[in-house]
């Protein structure tokens, strides 16, 4: 599918690269939102990656659609350049039945036990293509095939803070409590999301997680130590 | 001596809101800011701040404000209502007038008339810690103003300035025309190949009736249903204000201020950026009609309103206490309009 510049009013375009989950998709949007930022496009306020497309959202007293498209189409050349430098988080997660209250459900529904769901949810490496919904809410897939399921039937009107969830391909941990209809198959103690911090999301789209699994126990001293401040996230830079 | 409004009524939603939290859109940020960025522009201009100082956003009914600082001025603008001032002194200061007020009086503004939001600002502006660049309140994620929610009774609202010199008050020429009866213009898509053609003819010719069940974050209209044309699931993507999103029932949803950053459903259409005030004023039970213009003249829209916008400030005038009372009856007659006034 060629790119194509999509209107959203006169203080944002799209360039859409497909309409589907893809990753190769994903790597382009991020590339290019990473070319828009280190370039400074003039009246450029800010870029927004998703799934398979890039907001751009522009000062219009600044700039103009059609100069913007004419700028943005001279980036999309350059598709050998890097996406810049992500993360790859580890993520303390906990899957004991009191921490996930829908796991055994999502084994049962699957035709798995529910170590079969721990195992498959932290032997995959997920892929952050965006963060929406709420501040801070990483969509990240994919799910092996196995774990694959519509949301509930019935959303939750309040999910607690760093529940870990599932749905369709995708998994995220909730930064805040907030409603949601995904499945709920383990908490991390982790803060996702601090307004306090010059860079309030933990992850940046393109960044990498895995979950590792923890007990209860350990689950409550990380937890004890991210609010006193003493917790820092295991993370390493992955060169892409 | 902290100089301070203290809230004697909350009113029904009244947040701090400046021109918006940009630049963190990608970490899921809503942007929030005002429903109508003109009218708090304007207000600011008339207590002699610079455009972009926060000022309290009154949605539906204001606040009632006790003044603890030696003296405050403050504007209300975005309604053609009135300040009630209480005390030693009862006066009532029309909308788009400054007013320097002391010590112990009280400000209340119950009515927004019309109006759907106005704005009150005050010289100097409020003592806030910004939040991530911004103090406007974000109420779903915590975020910003007083302590990332709406006023609530017996808060305390720091003021940066609490002797507020006396000088000529300004007013606007004339009373705003807050174009309660324009269409709102927008600019087709991302995803109007998601309705069919009949579809995207109802959505434009169609007449839309905000509903009750409208907030910052979006106004959901009801009205004449729009047919998709492949469904209404789309794969994720960039949301912003303005975009008008169409879930299965049909009725669109035109997302505004606190927009979340991302959304699944088909976006018709977007509201132009001159014309999201005009939408922004508009009550629960207004109508709404939609009229579609290129991004080129909505950006050109957007330009020749910011030019007016500096003519109407730069064209400020000192009001006298006869004035004051003149504009006051021009309000109630609405004999004058043009002040904001609607291009299409």
């Amino acid at each position: 599918m060629d790119v194509r510049f999509l209107s959203a009013g006169d203080t944002a375009i799209v360039v859409e690269f497909g309409d589907r989950i893809d990753r190769t998709l994903s790597d382009r949007v991020l590339r290019l939102g990473a070319r828009v930022r280190a370039v400074g496009v003039p009246g450029v306020v800010e870029t927004v990656p998703t799934y398979r497309s890039l907001m751009v959202h522009y000062d219009p007293l600044v700039t103009d659609s059609a100069t913007l498209r004419e700028q943005i189409s001279a980036l999309l050349d350059d598709n050998a350049a890097s996406t810049g430098v992500g993360r790859l988080w580890r993520v303390p997660a906990c899957y004991e039945p009191t921490h996930a209250p829908d796991i055994a459900e999502v084994a049962e529904t699957k035709g798995l036990t529910v170590d079969e769901v721990i195992r498959l949810h932290t032997a995959t490496q997920f892929h952050i293509y965006m963060i929406g919904f709420v501040p801070g809410y990483p969509y990240m897939g994919d799910l092996p095939e196995q774990l694959v399921l519509p949301r509930r039937a019935d959303p939750r009107i309040r999910v607690p803070a760093g529940s870990i969830a599932i749905a369709s391909t995708m998994t995220a941990i909730y930064p805040l409590e907030s409603p949601g209809g995904w499945h709920l198959i383990g908490t991390t103690p982790i803060r996702l999301f601090d307004a306090a911090q010059p860079r309030p999301a933990l992850f940046s789209p393109g960044d990498k997680v895995r979950f590792e699994p923890v007990t209860a126990a350990q689950f409550d001293d990380i937890r004890a130590a991210t609010q006193a401040g003493t917790y820092e996230v295991p993370s390493e830079v992955l060169a892409s | 001596m902290t100089s301070a409004l203290k809230v004697i009524q909350p009113g029904i939603h009244t947040t701090v809101q400046d021109l918006g939290r940009k630049g963190f859109q990608d970490a899921g940020v809503p942007v929030a800011g005002p429903l109508d960025r003109l009218s708090l522009r304007l207000a600011n201009a008339l207590v002699g701040n610079p455009l972009d100082t926060a000022a309290l956003e009154l949605v539906l009914q204001g606040p009632a404000l006790e003044v603890q600082a030696d003296a405050v001025r403050v504007a209300l603008a975005g309604c053609n209502t009135a300040i009630e001032i209480g005390g030693d002194q009862p006066r009532t200061i029309p909308a788009g007038q400054s007013v320097r007020l002391v010590r112990g009086e009280t400000l209340r503004v119950t009515q927004l008339g019309d109006a759907a939001c106005a704005y009150l600002a005050v010289e100097g502006g409020f003592d806030i810690v910004p939040v991530l660049g911004s103090v406007a309140t974000y109420v779903r994620g915590g975020m910003g103003g007083l302590n990332g929610a709406a006023l609530k009774r017996d808060d305390t609202l720091p003021l940066r300035h609490g002797n507020a010199p006396e000088r000529p008050e300004l007013g606007l020429p004339g009373p705003a025309d807050l174009a309660f009866d324009a269409p709102v213009r927008v600019v087709l898509g991302p995803q109007d190949d998601y309705f069919t053609e009949a579809g995207v003819a109802t959505f434009l010719s169609g007449e839309y009736t905000v509903t009750p069940q409208s907030d910052r974050m979006g106004f959901r209209m009801d009205g004449p249903p729009l047919e998709h044309a492949k469904g209404y699931n789309i794969v994720s993507d960039g949301i912003v204000s303005g975009s008008i999103q169409v879930p299965g029932s049909g009725m669109p949803i035109v997302l505004l201020a606190d927009a979340q950053t991302t959304g699944g459903y088909p976006k018709i259409a977007t509201v132009i950026s001159a014309d999201l005030p005009v939408l922004g004023r508009r009550r629960p039970g207004r109508k709404v009609r939609f009229a579609a213009v290129t991004a080129s003249e909505a950006e050109q829209a957007r330009r020749d309103q910011e030019a007016e916008l500096q003519r109407i400030i730069a064209a400020l005038c000192e009001v006298s206490a006869e004035a004051a009372i003149d504009v006051a009856a021009l309000y109630r007659e609405n004999l004058i309009s043009g002040v904001i006034s609607h291009r299409s």
